[in-house]
């Protein structure tokens, strides 16, 4: 196989592109999805200040990367979930990564903050670890970027993800989903502004971009994971995408432009009466939000905001 | 040719020389869920690989409901 720029040697072919790249113009190729992206949807202005969400794995480290080379000035934020080894190990990818190109990377460890991490969370409350997982993050990510002045939260979603929510959504029609399932969301009622840069790529594209650029990164699956509905359906939709090449991308992108929208008013009418959590202020429509609810039937405390976590806001260089 | 697989993590032999789709096929993969990676890096997929090399074939597929 050459590559379609330049006839070298190609690493990798994408064939909902139906195109080969080399190593080089594979990097470029990704450089320009994710500028297309960020300009089509309007998601990062210049000058911005851009939060990201770290895992250490390989989308959230390449996104990272990615605004780093697109010229972005961009902290890492990373949650410390207290999912034994397999947060210890992910922590250390992201401080390494933070460390290795002179990043500044945030971290919060829901166990010493809050009082409680998500195996035993998500077990006392009742709430299936991924469902646990989601919220906590979430919650704690809004509030960083707001406490942190940051003008854009941007996250590792990239176009499986997408496809994969938007399959699950269409397949329940949980209409109120389908209305706010977008790469961007503005900045509104106490939420930060949210952006998806990586909607543009598969994870196939994202791991290969890390091991083109010797981005080390966790690659182990997170050991509660298993039997999540989420990864079935990426699997279906690999299997579709095997025989018909696009078809996630047809999947998403044709939603996006054709269909999304008119889900919009379910979506705003489920927004309901916001107000602020009596609790720790967060945007909610129940008496106390998701979180703090989580936080007290985990037994937690929450007794420290985000922002007194982190210490002297954006100043904790993790090395 | 030794492969290393992923999650769970374990090493396998494969005859070769073979390329690289008809390695994920004999092993029922599908090539939008997987890398083949050799000395760290990637490999194409009509590349074809020698009965005396070592392989990684690396899982894309990651995440619960992010």
């Amino acid at each position: 196989m050459k590559c379609v720029t330049c006839r070298g040697p190609a690493v990798i072919d994408i064939r909902r592109h139906n195109a080969n790249f080399c190593a080089e113009h594979f990097l470029e190729q990704c450089r320009r999805q994710v500028a297309k992206a960020i300009d089509e949807f309007d998601m990062i202005r210049p000058g911005d200040r851009v939060l990201v969400a770290v895992s250490g794995g390989k989308d959230s480290l390449a996104l990272w990367d990615l605004l780093r080379e697109l010229g972005y000035d961009a902290d890492g934020l990373y949650v410390g979930l207290g999912i034994g080894e397999y947060s210890e190990t992910s922590g250390g990818y992201a401080r390494r990564f933070a460390t290795e190109h002179d990043l500044t990377l945030l971290e919060v460890d829901l166990r010493d903050t809050y009082g409680y991490d998500i195996p035993t969370g998500s077990r006392a409350a009742r709430r299936a670890p991924c469902s646990a997982c989601g919220l906590t993050k979430r919650h704690l990510f809004d509030a960083a970027a707001l406490d942190g002045g940051y003008d854009v939260l941007v996250t590792g979603h990239n176009l499986d993800d997408e496809a994969a929510v938007l399959f699950g959504n269409t397949l329940h029609w949980q209409t109120e989903y389908l209305g706010r399932q977008l790469p961007v969301l503005p900045a509104r009622d106490d939420f930060p502004k949210k952006a998806k840069p990586l909607v543009r790529l598969t994870e196939r594209e994202t791991a290969a971009y890390c091991i083109v650029k010797g981005i080390d990164y966790l690659v182990d699956e997170c050991p509660m994971a298993a039997g999540n509905k989420h990864l079935v359906y990426k699997a279906a939709l690999n299997d579709i995408e095997r025989a018909s090449p696009g078809a996630k991308h047809a999947f998403y992108f044709g939603f996006l432009a054709r269909a999304s929208e008119r889900f919009a008013e379910e979506a705003e009418e489920d927004r309901g009466d916001l107000h602020a959590c009596p609790t720790c202020g967060a945007p909610t429509t129940a008496d106390t939000c998701a979180f703090c609810r989580l936080v007290e039937k985990a037994g937690g405390s929450l007794g420290t905001s985000v922002a007194v976590s982190l210490g002297r806001r954006n100043s904790q260089v993790v090395s | 040719m030794n492969v290393l697989l992923r999650n769970p993590r374990r090493e396998i032999e494969i005859d070769g020389p073979i390329t690289v789709v008809n390695l994920l096929s004999r092993l029922d993969l599908n090539r939008e869920s997987v890398l083949v990676i050799r000395d760290g890096e990637l490999v194409a997929g009509d590349a074809t690989l020698a009965d005396s090399e070592s392989i990684e074939i690396r899982p894309v597929i990651s995440g619960g409901h992010r």
